[in-house]
Formats: C-alpha cells, structure tokens, sequence
C-alpha cells in the first residue's frame, strides 16, 4: 500500500516540523551530530599510525599547542586524536549495549504484561533482581569473569540495564491490554504471538522510542565507568579507558588537566545531548495523546 | 418572574479556523416546581446551555444573550457575586458524574467540601447525614470511598452534591445514561421526588426521549446549536412534530408497538459538526421527508398545536 | 446452530456468573439476552465464543460440543462485535488492517483487497476504497461500530454475537445498525445473538427474548409474547419501568441488582419480588429447558 507509507511518510514530517521548533532539542540533535561525525571521520582522517606508541612523536605530558591542540599524554600521543577514536569506541559501545538492553528490555515487558500465570511471575521476579541488585558490582563482576574485551563490556552493560525498561513496558503493556481491540483479535482467532506483536508493540512503540534515547545516555555512563575502573579493552581506548590513564599515569598530580578534563567533558556532552533529544521526543509525543 | 431565562443566548467556542458555533441562539425559561428536559444528541449544544447558567465555560468561549437567574443577569454578575451564586443558587450534577469522584476522598468528606466553602450549615457533618437519607442513602455510608459503591449509589451522590447548598435550581447533565434500567428508575423517581417535596427547578439533559417524556413537564429538543421543538413532556414523545424529534423518539422504540417490530427507525449520516452547517434548514441533509425549499430557507419557530412550537416548514405550512 | 447446556461458569470459586444455562439459537434466528448489570449476560456471551472456559456444562455448536483445541476454526464460524467501537479498534490500525486482520489471522487465500472491500461493502461503508487509509479517530460512531462489523464479516461466520452494539452510539444512529443486522440475517441467513440490557432494542430486531437474572435465564419465548405477556415477575417489573405513555403502575424494585457471589437460596429473585410467597425462599427452580415456546422460572407459573 504505497498510500499507507505515504502517510507514514507524512507522520514523520509532521514530527521532525515539531521537533525542529524544540531547542533544547535541535541542540541535543547538533552536538550528537557532531560527535557521529568524529567518530565516521575518525578512521580516515587519523592514520592508525599516530595512536602507535612506538611512533609517538611529541613530548610527555606536553600542554596544548599548534601541533598538539589538546596536548600529548604519557607516551607523546596527541590526546585529541585519542579522544576522536575514543569517540568511536564510546558511541560504538553505547548504541550496541543500549540495543541489546532495548531488546531484551522490551521483550521481557511485553510477554510479562501479555501472559498470566507462573511465566509471568517468573519474568517479573528475574526483572525485580536485576533491578534491585547494584549495578557496579554486578558489572564489575560480570567483566572481570567474561575479560576485558570491547564485546564483552557491551555484553555486561546491556545485561545489567534492561530491566528498568522492563518494568516500564510491562506496564504499558497491562493497560493496553484491558483494551477491547486485544480482546477483539482473540475473538477473531489470534494467537499470543499475533497480539503482541501486531497490537501491543505498536502501541509501546512510542515510549520504547523515549526510553531508548533516555538508555543511551546510561549507558554511555556505564561504560565510562568500567572502563575508567580499567574493565574495558585495552587495545580500543573509549573515553574511560582514556580518564584511567590520566589517573594512573599521574597526570593529576603532573598538573595535565587537558588529558583529565576533555574526555570528562566529551562524556557529558554526549549524555546531555542524548537526554535533550529523548526529553524532547517525550514532550513532542505526549503533546501528540 | 421564571426561576431561570434563557434569552438568546450564544456561545461561539474557539476553535482552530476560528469560532464554532455552540450555540446559536436559545431562548427559553424554567419556573419553578418545574422539571424541564432538553434532549439532543452529542453536538447539538445541550451540554454547553447548561455550562452557561455557572458560567463554567472556558475562558476562550463567547457568551451573548442574557440569563437571568431570579432576574438577575448572571452573564454581568461580578464574579464575588457569582461564586457565592454557584451552588447556593444554582448547581449541576454533570454528565459522567460517576467519573466525577475524588478516589481518594471518602464521599463524606467531598459532601461536605461546598458545605464547608459556602458555610451553608452550622453542622457540616449533619448537613451530610441529611443529604445522605434524603437521596435514599444509609447515613453510614458517609465513610465509604466511591469505589465501594455501585454506579447507582454513586449518581446519588453526585445528586446529593448538587443539593448540598440548597440550591433553587437543579441541572442534570445525562443522569441516568450508563445505569441500568432500574437503577434509572429509581433515580428518575427521586429527582422527580425532589422537585416536587423542595419546590426546586430542574432541567433534566439527555439523549433519551423516552425518559424526558415521562419525567418532564415541558421538552425543547435541540439540534445544532438551536431549538427545533418546545412542547409538554409526554406530547413530544408521543405525537413529535418536528422529523428530527420523530426520530430521536424512534430511537427508543415503544414495547408493545406492532409498528417497530422489525423495523429500526434511524436516521443516516452523523449529528453535524457545529462548524460546518449546511444552509437552509440545518436538518435537511438528513431529514426523511424533506422538500426543496428547505434547502434555502430560513427556518424559526412557528406554532405547532396547544403550548407547542416546531422549527420547520412543514409544520407552518 | 448456537447453544449452552447446562453452562456454568464460577469465578474465583465463589462468584457463579452463569449458574446453570440451557440455551439453543436456531439458524438464522436473532435472540435478545437481556438483563441488568451483574446478571451474567456478557459472561455467557463470552463463553459461548470460547472466550471463556466453563467450569461445567458445554457450549454446544452445531449440536456437537465445542473442541477447545479446535478453537481457531470456531473464530470463523462464530464472530464477536463489541460495546465500544472506538475502543474495539486498534487507533494504530487503518481500517483496511483492522478488516484484514481477521484474513490474515487465518490465512485466507484470495484477493485481500476484494474480500476487505466486499465485506466493507455489505456492513454499509460505500465505497469501500474510501474507507481503506483511515483511521478509527477520523470516523464517527456509526462507522467504527460498521467496521468492527465488516471485520466480523470477512471470515464469512455462520454466528455473530453482538455486545450492547448500539449502546455507545448515538441515539439517531442506532437505528441504522439495527437495520444492518436485520438486513446481514434476511440476506446472509446469519445467526445473532445480541446481548443487551435495552428491552426495546429487543422489541425492535429480536425473534426471541431470554432474560437473565443473577446467572440463570428466567423467562424465554417469542419477544412478542415475553414484552407483551411476561410471566416472571422481574420481566413485568423491568417491563414497567420501561418508559412509556400511559403505561400501567411502574414496578420499581428497591436496591440494587445482587452479588453474583452472593445468590439467594430458593429462588434467586426472592428478595426483592414485589409477589414473593413463603415457598419462594426454599423452592428449587429448574433450568428453563430449549423447547419451543414460552417459559419462566418461577412458583406462580404453571
């Protein structure tokens, strides 16, 4: 029905026009641009060479200068070239782990509001642990066993934050499911996987949309954590793994500040533009009900 | 001088292209003792009439006309005047009354609250009692919270509200529609009570023809923001002279009647949408016996019989 | 074609929603359930459509008993249209999908885009290509309450059970539905079963009327014979309240209708019979059997 994808079509219009009014917004939206940018770019304007630590080429701990905007750190390295491919592995991390946690998230939701009985039970139980349980040992846990790898911190983080998203869809899902319309697909014959997923995913859908930005930025935090507790690769520095070895290699005490304080900087921008932009969705889509 | 006038009135709402027409022009009038009933669907405007007696309209509404409670003009009335007169004069028991309780307030406490606001009684508390069993509820039931009670119950709560301030006039608002049959029996027969043991006047608002017919002294049925019949209760429902009203009353088929047994009586396409009216008669897209002149002509009430008026050509002519 | 036999169904263990139904619908036949709120018409509709399992007793289609494995093959014999239209249809779906739905729940072969505009068609939506993108807030009543219909149509069902169809409606629009249902059992030979607690409704389309009270039927017959002749004393007393011109002494029971989880002993109506008798508090009615005529559940009848 090319009718009904010009419509959809004609949906999106009408919420980019809104959105493109919301400036908190349009500025969570240009500065997430940005950093995607840094991180496609990265690769092909940075020679892989220039991270080397055998080929460094500046001086320890050298302040910002022409050569070195954001100046070097303990090897020589130029730390705003670190910092733009620490931009891929940070962004990398955030949308797979964020991903897996929306998935797992969403699925456990749905079929904890859809059925009924022992199942259900179950999956509100296993989701009431993984909520109460603290996240940073867990994490911390979780890593050190499974071993510092990029996979593996997605792996950990998008365990240890689906269920919060969980316990919100099952209980979108509970009030959809007291509408006539669920009961009315049984009575002409559907079963439980066709009222899931044809009637109360679409109608979740919007606040999967709101929370996922939201777990984004969560996410991001996360992992800088792990890794600035040394949990992530080594051999694929994000912006936590670069804050560990401004710490460890006494940069602080050296006075370095532009090796501790640009990657702390680029952390909170990146979590504050993924919040303007998911609170803007919100704004646009409760207007919208 | 009647309990309340309607003279006419307007309201135009606000809308996105600009005014919508509500109402559009009423003029009409309860005495009291008297139980008027104004019937019409959703759209024609009923709703709107009764918001207009507390000016309870938004703020982006136009109100022209008059209405006068007891002759004074409340459309002028100062608010300090006017908030006193809410409740105390005049009160409303809304439509979806049921849906109109604060879960979390015993009904006790919510009767009280206009009590307390307008310092109607010295005993607030027994003032409740005295609502209570005045609308045929035990006392003890003040405590209860309106989850515990029935829908019925709940209606007469609502009813109880309205009454709290001794009001003279009574609107209600769709007071029966969602009960069940003999639950609508038994609050019909208590408003009616009402009026006749408080000497109240009361304006009874709903799409039941069948119920306005036997409750009500007098009915104006509405359609599109205007009047289209005004006569006694039971002689609009029985012998209605406007096709509208033929067929609103056709809606609610009489038991017993040969001449509905298979044959539902409904009209096609939908209550019109006050912004977009056609011209002429503003039934006639729907009207079964319409004639070409309806489409142009102006239409106003005319003399229909003893005590009765009706909007349309056919009824002049 | 459509029936209950000795239908029970018990909620929590103690609520008894239906406490004993026997019931048989013929093809072709229109049946009025009629009762207050609370009286198990809505549950035994449900049941009838498999919605709900009995906790005794059978439905029956067809003479035989209802295979619950066999379920999905029931939905196309037998459909449901709901109270609230508005609320029976997905906002998210156009009213193409929501027609659909029911094909491709089933996997009906052939040309979708006919059958939906076929059964658009005869539920009254003309012409039917208009109505294919919209969406359910962009209708009026009416035409939702049409489209929960054609949706019901499209599987082509031999049954359709029809919740309080018109109640959310308009008042000037019911009439309209009304007449599509009479018009969907001349021409289709359909089977209906319209739950409701509308007594002129009943006047107006049903060949039979059945009225419940606290999960049994107490009267039946012929909707002339029962609206005009009512044998059971809460039949005369709903029938009195009924508003009308010049009508006889209204009946008006005092309270509410009771508990289901709380039946009476005796006679299930016993507390508030305007008519009761000593026997009435003890007596043990039977199930009004299927046999032609009228009946009622109660002493002072036969």
């Amino acid at each position: 029905m090319s009718l009904a994808t010009q419509r959809r079509r004609r949906a999106l219009a009408r919420f980019w026009e809104q959105f493109r009014h919301d400036r908190a917004g349009m500025a969570g939206l240009i500065i997430l641009a940005f950093f995607i940018l840094v991180a496609i770019l990265a690769p092909i304007l940075i020679s892989p060479e220039s991270l080397d630590v055998t080929k460094a080429t500046g001086e320890r701990f050298d302040p910002p200068s022409l050569a070195y905007p954001l100046g070097t750190d303990e090897d020589g390295r130029s730390i705003l070239l670190l910092l733009a491919y620490g931009t891929r592995i940070s962004l990398t991390v955030g949308l797979a782990a964020t991903l897996i946690s929306m998935v797992i998230g969403t699925a456990v939701g749905i079929m904890a509001g859809h059925f009924r009985g022992a199942g259900s039970h179950a999956l509100v139980g296993v989701t009431d642990w993984f909520l109460v349980i603290p996240f940073l040992p867990l994490a911390i846990v979780l890593a050190t066993v499974l071993g510092p790898s990029t996979l593996n911190l997605i792996i950990v983080i998008g365990i240890t934050s689906w269920a919060g998203t969980a316990r919100l869809i099952r209980a979108q899902t509970l009030s959809i499911e007291g509408r006539p319309y669920i009961e009315r697909s049984k009575a002409l014959g559907a079963d439980n996987w066709h009222q899931m997923t044809r009637h109360v995913l679409p109608n979740v859908f919007p606040l999967v949309l709101a929370n996922t930005t939201l777990t984004v930025a969560i996410v991001i935090l996360s992992e800088t954590t792990l890794s600035f507790l040394g949990l992530g690769d080594p051999l694929a520095p994000s912006w936590g793994a670069i804050l560990d070895s401004a710490f460890s290699t006494g940069a602080v005490s050296q006075g370095a500040w532009w090796y501790v304080l640009p990657p702390g900087i680029c952390v909170v921008l990146v979590v504050l533009a993924f919040t303007l932009v998911g609170r803007a969705m919100e704004r646009i889509m409760e207007g919208r009900t | 001088m009647s309990l309340l006038e309607w003279r006419d009135v307007t309201v135009d709402y606000a809308g996105p292209d600009g005014p919508v027409p509500a109402v559009r022009g009423v003029t009409l009038s309860v005495e009291r003792g008297e139980v008027l009933g104004i019937a019409g669907e959703s759209g024609c405007g009923k709703s709107t009439l009764a918001a207009t007696v507390l000016r309870l309209l938004p703020d982006s509404a136009r109100v022209g006309g008059e209405i006068l409670l007891d002759g004074t003009d409340l459309l002028t009335m100062s608010w300090g005047k006017l908030r006193a007169a809410r409740w105390s004069d005049a009160a409303i028991v809304f439509q979806g009354a049921l849906h109109s309780l604060n879960p979390v307030q015993s009904i006790g406490k919510q009767l009280a609250e206009p009590i307390r606001l307008h310092k109607t009684a010295a005993d607030p508390d027994a003032r409740v009692r005295e609502l209570l069993e005045q609308v045929g509820l035990p006392a003890s039931r003040a405590s209860a919270y309106p989850h515990e009670l029935s829908g019925g119950q709940r209606q007469r709560v609502m009813i109880a509200m309205a009454l709290a301030c001794g009001p003279d006039l009574v609107i209600a608002d769709e007071p029966t529609t969602a009960l069940d049959v003999m639950v609508q029996a038994q609050v019909l027969d208590l408003l009616t009570g009402l009026v006749r043991d408080l000497g109240m006047g009361m304006v009874l608002i709903s799409h039941d023809l069948g119920v306005l017919g036997t409750t009500c002294d007098r009915i104006a049925v509405m359609y599109a923001g205007r009047i289209v019949e005004i006569g006694p209760g039971l002689d609009v429902f029985d012998d209605p002279q406007h096709p509208y009203t033929r067929a609103l009353a056709g809606a609610f088929p009489r038991v017993g009647d040969p001449a509905a047994r298979y044959a539902p009586v409904g009209l096609p396409g939908d209550p019109p949408y006050p912004g977009d009216l056609p011209g002429g008669c503003d039934f006639h897209p729907r009207c079964p016996v319409v004639m070409d002149a309806c489409a142009t002509a102006s239409v106003s009430l005319v003399d229909a019989g003893a005590g009765r008026v009706a909007a349309c050509l056919r009824v002049s002519s | 074609m459509i029936g209950a036999r000795d239908l029970r169904v018990v909620f929590g263990g103690r609520v008894r929603a239906v406490d004993g139904v026997d019931l048989e619908v013929d093809a072709g036949e229109i049946v009025a359930l009629v009762g207050e709120s609370g009286c198990g018409k809505t549950t035994l509709a449900r049941t009838l459509l498999g919605l709900e399992k009995p906790s005794s007793g059978e439905v029956l289609f067809e003479g035989k008993p209802l295979d619950y494995r066999r379920l999905k093959a029931y939905r196309r014999q037998v459909q449901l249209v709901l109270q609230d239209p508005l609320g029976a249809l997905n906002p998210r779906h156009t009213v193409y999908d929501a027609v659909a739905e029911g094909l491709r729940i089933h996997r009906v072969p052939g040309d979708e885009q006919a059958l939906v505009a076929d059964a658009l068609s005869r539920a009254g939506l003309r012409p039917p290509e208009r109505f294919f993108l919209r969406y359910p807030h962009e209708l009026s009543g009416g035409q939702r309450q049409r489209v929960v219909i054609a949706g019901a149509l499209v599987l082509e069902p031999r049954v359709l059970i029809a919740d309080e169809p018109v109640s959310s409606l308009d008042a000037s629009v019911r009439g309209e539905i009304l007449g599509l249902l009479l018009r969907l059992r001349d021409e289709l030979g359909l089977t209906v079963l319209v739950v409701t607690h509308d007594l002129g409704l009943a006047w107006n389309i049903a060949d039979r009327v059945a009225v419940m009270y606290l999960g049994r039927i107490v009267e039946i017959g012929p909707t002339a014979e029962v609206l005009q002749s009512p044998q059971h004393p809460y039949t005369q007393a709903l029938l009195s309240v009924v508003p009308d011109v010049g009508h006889t002494e209204q009946i008006v029971l005092t309270g509410e209708p009771p508990d289901p989880a709380r039946i009476p002993s005796g006679c299930r109506f016993h507390p508030r019979c305007p008519v009761v008798l000593p026997e009435c508090t003890s007596v043990s009615l039977p199930i009004l059997g299927v046999e032609v005529g009228h009946h009622a559940a109660c002493v002072r009848v036969g």
